[in-house]
């Protein structure tokens, strides 16, 4: 018996072009240890984590390097011989729950599926142990809750499920993969909890993968920091917070401090009102999504919208945009009613309200260049010559910050920062009055998200746009919005100037929201769970 | 990456089966003068056998085989061709208007393919051709409108999963016209699975036509084409003699390099998306 759970020496991991994911890393891992595993995208942390089940994802292969769990090597051992490792001994879990559980069986099946398998319970006690585990974790009717399926409950209870399924054999290693990252900061709290009672209850070792420095902070007793593949630096969980050596780790914790600092942006009074939107009502079908929300928008003036996924934020931005015409309510805009419906607006209507949407890929045409994507708008309000155009959209490129030489070049070859700045520049193109940002950076890693911001801050300042903001991200909220409205179930709860909203007295649901949000502190999710357990 | 690689090394098969259908689109646009004989051309007695003067023989009334398979080439594959990009001019232009231009635009042609997919399409085809006559400009049309009603079900399902991508609704919020989101923002990216769709058509096509010259009522004499061919000397065969096998033997060579060709493109498309994003 060695003393180390888990060993992974020189590992080395190549795609099929030959690209190397991850280069020589090295790790050790106690029994009980939790390693925080963190880095952008693309930094090769999912790559470790699933190499230390011995696996690689389909067109990557473990080049070189070692894993040996409790001794064994186990790239020596068969397929056989490594299926009886993988969830007895070795157990992960997925970013995504809601894809990672199989729609056609019940939850109790695949909860069991595993322990069954490996013979280490019966299906009876298996169940009897579920359904136990279930109580404890505060689900639902914990009797009846196995039976349902994955579609049938919220996704952090599906994320609270599927760890359970993980240490379901009394696993001695478990590879959590962004396990909270899909999740509201809200639900995230509670799954954050939750894992860290299991790993001390169960004494499980772990490698605990995030992009989020003060998630890891509440679990991790080390942290290795990762950027393309290769080690930046790792030490113990104070150290990494307290006194990084690497520049890219400083800058790391530094970003992170910033958000949870708050900046209040001095409020500009007496400015002209541009949006109103006053007392709106939507529906989906019969539902309805947004109740009586009114909210307005100012010359110059950043105003954000916050609540958790359900709550209306979204809507309210296709209400405004016209994709979702309101079913009563008024919107004003530069002085004259602006219609619900998108195909009874102008063209003029259009130009100046421009929508930034989270997830910058999935925004851009991948077929077009991006001088095509720029000099769309330009060409079909302004009616400009093609040279003209073309000028006009190399101005942009280099005002939100992008060489001349990318016009040529197709969206798809860009990475995700650069993209969301091409969608800036399309938006700019048309020059709006307003751009309304739908969770403008939450599909970006943490230091591309704080250039965007940086970005759209200063494009505020030179050309006096307006924004409104959708966002469940309160670290956003505080640096850029002058002021903050704040949904819950479609329904305004509070509003007003944002330092206002972020002093108490406090609306129990502003609260709430407030404290889920991980500070960059190693108590802070026990002080919470203190807290809240009064 | 890998798209352009596999783009440039086609598996064998793919490569036999354009060395095929090359060899062919040659001789059809070269006909009169690779053919030793002319098409309408009696140069000798019925049927007889290959010779060093006939290479595949002579057919039901004494005409060169070798050069009426060459000449059949330009009619059976032009015509085929001509089906096809019509057919696509069509489907894919109604296919995407469905899918853009909202619920009851495509309600009503997606009903009215409905009805037209239930009727036979060789039934529906000898009867607009028996009425109207078999004039070559009638057969393409006839073709090419029936089978434009399956290319549409194609293009509108694809189309119906651009329809919905962000980039088409900033499109739509830019105020941009339906002309514009179709051709520009949906067609570029529905293009690669119809091309291999272009593929499957034409190949289903030259074997409609073929067929219909079998039957009598496609390409008519004296104009060559292979699935006539094939009929004029079909009664041959009962006497031994091998002639309406040469005709049959160029349609399914071709229809196989086009299915071999198609395969390779095919497989291509049908990586997973992650893979087909590095295009």
């Amino acid at each position: 018996m060695t003393a180390t759970i888990l060993e992974i020496h020189g590992l080395r991991v190549e795609n099929l072009a030959g690209n190397v994911l991850v280069d020589n890393a090295n790790i050790t891992l106690m029994p009980g240890e939790v390693l925080g595993l963190i880095g952008e995208s693309g930094a090769g942390k999912s790559t470790i984590g699933l190499a230390a089940m011995g696996y690689a994802r389909g067109g990557c292969k473990i080049t070189q390097g070692r894993v040996v769990i409790d001794g064994v090597t186990i790239q020596d051992l068969t397929a056989e011989g490594r299926a009886q490792f993988r969830g007895r001994r070795i157990a992960y879990v997925a970013q995504s729950a809601a894809a990672s559980f199989n729609p056609a069986h019940c939850i109790m099946d695949q909860v069991c599926e595993m322990p069954v398998h490996h013979g280490v319970r019966t299906r009876a006690e298996a169940e009897a142990w579920a359904i136990e585990m279930f109580r404890t974790l505060e689900l639902p009717n914990p009797e009846t809750f196995g039976a349902r399926y994955p579609h049938q409950v919220s996704g952090g209870q599906l994320q609270r499920a599927m760890a359970i399924m993980a240490i379901s054999a009394r696993p001695d290693i478990v590879v959590f993969d962004e396990p909270t990252t899909a999740l509201d900061v809200t639900t995230q709290i509670e799954v954050l909890v939750l894992i860290k009672s299991l790993i001390r209850d169960y004494k499980i070792a772990a490698l605990y993968i995030t992009h989020d420095l003060a998630v890891v902070a509440q679990i991790a007793d080390r942290i290795m920091v990762l950027r393309h593949g290769k080690l930046v630096e790792m030490d113990t969980t104070a150290r990494i917070l307290h006194a990084p050596q690497q520049p890219y780790t400083k800058d790391l914790v530094e970003d992170r401090q910033s958000s949870d600092v708050f900046q209040e942006r001095s409020l500009k009074s007496g400015l002209e009102v541009i949006l109103d939107a006053s007392h709106i009502t939507a529906h989906y079908g019969d539902f309805r999504v947004l109740n009586d929300v009114s909210i307005t928008v100012a010359k110059g003036e950043t105003v954000a919208i916050v609540g958790e996924s359900g709550s209306g934020k979204t809507s309210l931005a296709r209400v405004m945009v016209g994709l979702t015409p309101p079913t009563s309510g008024s919107i004003t805009f530069l002085g004259d009613a602006l219609r619900g419906e998108l195909k009874q607006r102008s063209r003029e209507d259009l130009r100046k309200i421009q929508l930034i949407y989270q997830q910058p890929d999935v925004a851009l045409n991948p077929r077009h260049t991006v001088g095509e994507i720029i000099g769309r708008p330009i060409a079909l309000y302004f009616n400009r010559s093609k040279q003209a155009v073309r000028a006009r959209t190399l101005e942009l490129l280099a005002q939100v910050g992008l060489p001349a030489d990318y016009i040529d070049r197709k969206s798809t070859a860009l990475s995700g920062g650069q993209k969301q700045r091409i969608c800036i520049a399309r938006a700019l193109a048309a020059e709006p009055s307003l751009i309304i940002c739908d969770e403008p950076t939450s599909a970006l890693d943490q230091l591309v998200a704080d250039e965007i911001l940086k970005l759209l801050q200063k494009l505020q300042d030179d050309l006096g746009l307006s924004y409104l903001v959708i966002t469940h991200d309160l670290g956003i909220v505080r640096r850029i919005a002058h002021r903050t409205t704040v949904l819950l179930s479609g329904q305004v709860v509070a509003s007003g100037p944002t330092g206002d909203i972020f002093k108490p007295p406090f609306h129990p649901y502003t609260e709430k929201l407030l404290q889920s949000v991980p500070e960059l502190r190693e108590s802070w999710l026990d002080e919470i769970t203190a807290k809240r357990a009064k | 990456m890998a798209i352009q690689n596999s783009l440039r090394n086609p598996p064998i098969s793919a490569k036999i089966g354009m060395v095929i259908l090359l060899f062919f689109i040659i001789c059809a646009v070269f006909a009169p003068v690779i053919a030793p004989y002319g098409e309408a051309e009696s140069v000798g007695k019925t049927w007889i056998g290959s010779s060093p003067e006939f290479w595949l023989g002579t057919d039901n009334i004494g005409r060169d085989m070798l050069s009426r398979i060459i000449y059949g080439a330009r009619m059976t594959l032009g015509v085929a061709a001509a089906c096809t990009l019509l057919s696509f001019v069509i489907g894919v232009t109604m296919g995407l208007l469905a899918a853009v231009a909202g619920k009851t635009v495509d309600q009503v042609l997606s009903r009215f393919v409905d009805l037209m997919l239930s009727i036979p399409i060789l039934v529906f085809a000898l009867m607009i051709l028996s009425m109207l006559g078999s004039s070559l400009v009638t057969l393409i049309i006839t073709i090419g409108v029936l089978d434009s009603f399956r290319v549409f079900r194609l293009a509108r399902s694809i189309a119906v999963n651009i329809v919905v991508t962000e980039f088409v609704e900033v499109a739509r919020l830019r105020g941009e016209g339906l002309w514009w989101i179709m051709r520009r923002e949906v067609l570029p990216n529905a293009l690669p699975p119809m091309i291999a769709e272009f593929g499957l058509r034409f190949c289903f096509n030259f074997l409609f036509v073929a067929g219909l010259s079998f039957l009598g009522l496609g390409i008519q004499p004296p104009f060559a084409d292979w699935g006539g061919m094939v009929r004029e000397n079909g009664r041959s065969i009962a006497f031994g003699i091998p002639a309406p096998l040469w005709p049959a033997l160029a349609i399914a060579l071709t229809t196989i390099s086009v299915n071999m060709i198609v395969d390779w493109i095919l497989s291509i498309n049908a990586r997973p998306s992650g893979a087909s994003a590095e295009m």
